[in-house]
């Protein structure tokens, strides 16, 4: 007897019990979808994730320095030197002045804008550019120039698009602005488009800050992100002499940390759909186990004819397989269902660019458990049918 | 020549709880090829033990069978699955025809299970189905059919893997006496053909219509010989009640 044969069979049985065929299924289907679903979440909480910390910047240090009053601390130069030294594990620094500023442009009062204070090459570092102007220049650091570079909500808010050469003023100091930044985020409120960009040595002056406590760096690349944390780290550890006075982040290890956490997450939320998986197996040896009494008159009439044990144990398991192999199907097309539907809710709802994506090897791997599933909890029942006794089986009511 | 169906002193003992049932006592007999036998008994008497037995659904306890020369106590369960689907064909009581199958995949069965061919198996059992007289009927389902209707088409079942020994079970038992009749006929038919036909009955109005009895009274063999002859049906030393030849074949 061909394996096709048994499969039409197993087709032809379940097609006869429809609806028992299907509640067998239900928890296949539920069990299936509800891992491809958290499994396809998870996929799209990381793929979010790692494209914010990509546009941050996976490849910087945020260096923030506590101090302890201003015994001891960390000169600009001196964060200037230790980069210099260190080419081969760090390349780009800027000082980060965050102001508490009022800022003015005409009559209006921009409250919502953020003014920080940085070097000529923050731009590069934060893979910014101007749409029209320029950026911080380093002869703008060094004669600690009024000049500022704007997002392009300020420019559209408040200077209609026309921002370039006009002036605002900022703690009542007056400032040219030199360049308008291209649109980073979506142009809105508070975003990183309403901003202003001066230089750092204008704003720590204004701030009547000596000292400045918060810098971002760049590695060479991604992989330099532990030595280039380290070396930073090692430096500061010498001047402090004590690890509470200073944060070295780097924003490629925070990705990896918080996508391990993630996936850890996801996994314990899978395995506990997959316990309906476990149920909806249980349920399928239940309903093949019924199914073997029910047709132990039929299991009889095979064996009378000729019929092998291990061919009405294939009959049963195929079956088995098959019902679950169906469940894993629907089970699949329901996750995609869901998954798109949960990609509705959170980009609409909740205003967060995400996808749902269930991959490919989740998908197969779930089939490939639905049809084990199948297998294994189908070995049971197709075992009792097999051991019948056909005398017995045939004189069975 | 070898006999088709031999049994040496074969009997079968079995165990329920402490007492010991003797359903088979040292029964010996011979059935040639081409012979039309009828093994016949009260219930009680063993017969359906013999045609367990004979069918290869039952293997004896002591003694030996020996199916056309091969002894069948010291085979497997799946050797013995492969006799009863070479060399048996069995005609049920309650026909056990497949409900959810049509009747050409009914009786396509046996030779699925041979491994023949998709489209030999279905030229078969379709000549087997004409040659009952249901050709016509080989989609219908087995419970569109009368019951006469239905043991027409187990029979050709039973015939379609040509087999050495067709086994019938009581076949007109669920069948009026006219019906009955008929499946006799067809059972009479085979054995002209030159099959060989064990036919297990209690009821001896039916047995005369086989070549020669073999009458089973409490695990034993007590007539073996033609149909003929009177004895045959002579039960515990009395003559039984119904006359060979006369009444319908009964329920």
């Amino acid at each position: 007897m061909k394996l096709y044969e048994s499969l039409k069979m197993a087709f032809a049985n379940i097609w006869a019990s429809k609806m028992r065929s299907f509640l067998t299924m239900l928890g296949i289907i539920i069990g299936i979808a509800a891992v491809m679903v958290i499994v396809g979440l998870g996929n799209g909480m990381e793929n979010y994730m790692t494209a914010s910390f990509e546009s941050m910047g996976t490849n910087t240090l945020s260096v923030d320095i506590t101090g302890r009053g201003s015994s001891r601390t960390v000169s600009v130069d001196e964060m200037y030197k230790l980069v210099d030294d260190n080419p081969n594990d760090l390349s780009l620094i800027s000082p980060l002045v965050s102001m508490n500023a009022t800022v003015k442009i005409g009559s209006d009062t921009a409250d919502t804008t953020g003014v920080t204070g940085v070097s000529e090459d923050y731009l590069t570092i934060k893979d910014y550019s101007a749409s029209s102007g320029r950026g911080i220049q380093y002869v703008d650091v060094l004669k600690r120039k009024k000049v500022c570079v704007i997002g392009s909500y300020v420019d559209k808010t408040y200077f209609d698009g026309s921002g370039l050469g006009q002036t605002l003023k900022i703690n009542g100091e007056q400032f040219t602005v030199v360049g308008v930044l291209k649109a980073e985020a979506d142009s809105e409120e508070s975003s990183t488009d309403d901003a202003i960009y001066i230089p750092y040595s204008t704003a720590a002056r204004m701030s009547y800050t000596g000292t400045i406590s918060s810098y971002v760096l760049t590695v060479p690349n991604v992989d330099k992100a532990t030595e280039g944390k380290t070396i930073v780290e090692d430096a500061l550890y010498k001047i402090f002499q004590d690890d509470n006075f200073y944060r070295v982040i780097s924003m490629a290890e925070m990705l990896d940390t918080m996508t391990k956490m993630l996936n850890v997450m996801i996994a314990v939320l899978a395995a506990i759909a997959a316990i309906s998986l476990v149920v909806g197996g249980i349920g399928i040896m239940n309903i093949m186990l019924v199914s073997v009494s029910e047709r132990t008159r039929e299991i009889g009439i095979r064996k009378a004819l000729g019929a092998k044990e291990r061919w009405i144990k294939s009959q049963f398991v195929i079956e088995a397989a098959v019902t679950s192999a169906i469940g894993g199907v629907l089970g699949i097309l329901d996750g995609y269902l869901l998954s798109s539907i949960a990609t509705l809710i959170v980009t609409q709802a909740m205003n967060v660019d995400m996808t749902v994506v269930p991959s490919g090897a989740a998908v197969l791997m779930a089939f490939g458990i639905s049809v084990g599933i199948g297998v294994l909890f189908g070995y049971l029942p197709a075992k009792k049918a097999a051991q019948l006794n056909p005398i017995d089986a045939l004189r069975y009511e | 020549m070898t006999p088709l169906i031999e049994f040496k002193e074969v009997s079968k003992i079995y165990h329920m709880g402490d007492s010991v049932v003797i359903a088979a006592n040292k029964i010996s007999m011979r059935i040639y090829k081409g012979e039309f036998v009828a093994i016949v008994g009260q219930s009680g008497s063993g017969k359906s033990t013999c045609m367990n037995i004979i069918g290869c659904l039952d293997v004896p306890t002591e003694g030996q069978y020996l199916l056309d020369g091969r002894d069948v106590g010291g085979m497997n369960k799946n050797e013995l699955a492969e006799i009863r689907n070479e060399m048996l064909g069995f005609i049920f009581q309650q026909y056990n025809l497949l409900p959810k199958l049509n009747l050409l995949e009914n009786v396509m069965i046996p030779l699925m299970y041979a491994g023949v061919p998709v489209h030999e198996r279905k030229q078969r059992a379709m000549d087997a189905l004409e040659s009952v007289g249901l050709g016509d009927k080989y989609a219908h389902k087995p419970t569109q059919l009368s019951g006469g209707q239905q043991q027409r088409v187990s029979i050709a079942r039973a015939l379609v893997g040509l087999p050495s020994v067709i086994l019938a079970d009581e076949p007109t038992g669920a069948l009026d006496s006219h019906t009955g009749r008929e499946v006799l006929n067809i059972l009479q038919g085979l054995h002209s053909q030159g099959n060989t036909v064990v036919l297990i009955t209690h009821d001896n109005s039916i047995a005369a219509t086989a070549q020669r009895i073999i009458r089973l009274e409490d695990g034993c063999v007590v007539y073996d010989g033609p149909s003929t002859d009177p004895r045959a049906f002579v039960h515990a030393g009395r003559p039984v009640a119904e006359v060979p030849g006369e009444g319908g074949a009964a329920t």
